[in-house]
Order: structure tokens, then sequence, then C-alpha cells
């Protein structure tokens, strides 16, 4: 049936927003990007399949998720977040500091121009 | 979460119709009043999760690259608009189109991937079209890639079929009256391409010129495709 190539387990996870055909889709940029993350990292070998199902099951099932699924990349990037942390990849200060260090970075940099981290005024 | 659907059109009539300065919702997404960016917190955190695990080189960022690109750009809106500059020039094609858009499509390389049929519905001066899903949000994916967000909105799969003029004006068309609305409910089997009428003016254009006037919502019917004036400008 299909002759495309063939697609991580990660664009298996239960919820994902689909096309019909089942490939994944996105509302905005960050969503594609933090879905080729995960699925990146599981294809080097980070983490497996069923340990980000578990992962990303617990994120989704917060009784504070919106009942439409709106914010189901939210849960996708908590749970990474969460998994990248317990692997002591990445602790949620230091990942915290960063985001708020490339929010300063855009807020700096004029309009036109590629946002890089170094043009956060505090680093 | 309020507003949540105004983004999501605004987001899409960006897409659809170029960016022409003022939009009737202005959300704070849009930063008219000064030059500066913003990332909003998701955003932030994505680049921070993407920072740290380049500085640690658990990622190769091209490999990142490829798999985005692999869900959300090589197959596009540019496939749709390449078959509709191509019946626009080619009369041949063009009737191939009509009377079997599967193959017609597949002559230049885009397939489905489950093997639904295609049909093309042709726009004319008394007839306009319009597609939609009611069932769930069948999409011609081989030739529009992935599916804009309020297509598979219920509001817009309900309110196509009761009232498709007033869902164009929602898009910001307004057809003359005397044009008729014939609206195309998509199934798994069967997807449907509509092929705008050709601009007025672009005489002489090549196919690639031509492409670049058709955009996905008009190849989905709540567009048109864009006038000449706005491309030269």
């Amino acid at each position: 049936m299909s002759q495309c190539e063939p697609l991580s387990p990660v664009s298996q996870s239960p919820g994902l927003p689909l096309s019909p055909e089942g490939a994944p889709a996105f509302a905005e940029p960050w969503q594609a990007q933090a879905f080729a993350l995960t699925v990146h990292l599981n294809e080097r070998g980070l983490f497996s399949w069923s340990e980000w199902a578990e992962n990303l099951s617990r994120e989704v099932h917060r009784p504070e998720r919106a009942e439409d699924g709106s914010d189901y990349f939210d849960a996708w990037v908590a749970a990474l977040s969460h998994l990248l942390a317990e692997k002591g990849v990445a602790d949620a200060e230091t990942v915290l500091a960063l985001q708020h260090s490339w929010q300063r970075a855009a807020e700096a940099t004029p309009h036109g121009q590629p946002i890089e981290l170094a043009n956060d005024p505090l680093r | 979460m309020t507003g949540k659907h105004h983004d999501d059109d605004d987001h899409d009539h960006a897409h659809g119709h170029e960016e022409n300065g003022h939009h009737a919702h202005g959300h704070d997404a849009h930063h008219d009043h000064h030059h500066d960016n913003h990332y909003s917190d998701m955003q932030a955190r994505v680049r921070a999760l993407e920072t740290v695990l380049t500085q640690k080189g658990l990622i190769d960022p091209q490999a990142l690259d490829a798999i985005v690109d692999t869900y959300e750009t090589k197959i596009g809106p540019r496939n749709g608009a390449q078959v509709v500059a191509k019946a626009w020039t080619d009369k041949t094609f063009a009737e191939w189109l009509a009377t079997d858009a599967t193959a017609a499509i597949a002559s230049l390389g885009f397939t489905g991937r489950q093997g639904e049929h295609m049909r093309a519905v042709f726009n004319t001066k008394e007839t306009h079209n319009l597609v939609v899903c009611t069932l769930c949000s069948c999409y011609p994916w081989s030739v529009l890639g992935l599916p804009p967000v309020w297509y598979k909105a219920p509001a817009y799969r309900a309110k196509a079929v009761i009232d498709p003029r007033g869902v164009l004006q929602e898009f910001g068309v307004v057809l003359p009256e005397a044009q008729k609305i014939r609206v195309w409910d998509s199934t798994a089997e069967l997807r449907y391409l509509v092929v705008p009428q050709r601009p007025a003016g672009t005489e002489g254009w090549s196919e690639e010129q031509l492409a670049d006037l058709v955009t996905r919502d008009s190849m989905i019917g709540t567009g048109l495709a864009r006038p000449t004036v706005e491309v030269a400008a």
C-alpha cells in the first residue's frame, strides 16, 4: 500500500494529529521541530519507543489538558523535556534558563535578521 | 484559549493571500507596532531543547531538517500548483485532467499513498467549486500536502455544506451573485482538486510563472488564484 519511507514508531503516537493518510499534521513550525527532535533521538537510541509512549501518555492525560486536544504538542514538548531530564541530558533549570534567553534574544533581534542566542543582551 | 480560532484564521489567511499589512483580526501574535521578533514560550522551549542537544552533540541538525522536510514540505501545495498551471497552458492536459484526473496527475509524478482517486473540478464564470470533507478530513495529500488547520475544524466541515457563500466571505472571497457554488464532499476513495480560473493578463506566461499564482486555498476553493498585480508588486 505505501511506497513511502518507513515511518518512525514515534509517528504512531496515540493522539498525534494526523492527515487521513497517516502523516502527522502540524499547526506551527515549532510543533514539527519538536516532532522531528523526538523522532531523531528515538532513532539514535537515546530512548525507546515505549519509554517515549509512557512519558507522552502521562503528559497527555494530565487533568489540565484541553479537551479538544489543541494543546497536544504542549504535552509532547513537556514529555520530551521530562525524558531528557530523566536521561540526565538536560535538567529543567538549564532548559528554562535557555528558553528565557532565546526569548530575550528574539526581542533584541531586529525584524528580518536571523535570531541567534548570542543576541540575548544578558548573555 | 480565547481567540484561538482567530489565530488559526490569521495563520492560514497569511498563507493564502500573502501578507498585505492589516488583518481583520489582529491578535497578539502580530506585533505590528514594533519591529522586534517574539518567541512564544513553546517556540523558545523547543529552541532551548535543540540548543542543549546540539551542544551535547546528540543531534545532527541536517538530519532534523530532513525529517521536517519529509513530513512537511516535500509534498506540498506546489505539486497541485504545477498541475493547475499545466492545465492552464496545455489544452490536451486539461482535457485529460477533466476526464481522468488520477492518471493525468500521476503523469507528473504525484500519486496518492493509498491509491485514492482524484477528480479535478474546474471553476468557470458560472460555477465556483469548494471542497470539504464532512466525515473527517480527507484531503488530496499528494497534491496539496498537509491540510490546513481550518480544513479539519468542525466549523468548516459543517458550514461549507450549509452556507458555502458565507464560508467564502469569511475567507475574504465574495463571488458574483450569479456564480453558483458547488460543494464537493471528499471521501477516503475520492479526493478533489479545484482548478481555479486563470487570472486575466497572464497570456504568454510560462507554467512556472503561472504556478506562483496558484495558492493552496485556491485549490480547495476557499480562495482564488492570485491576481497578477499582487505578484508584480
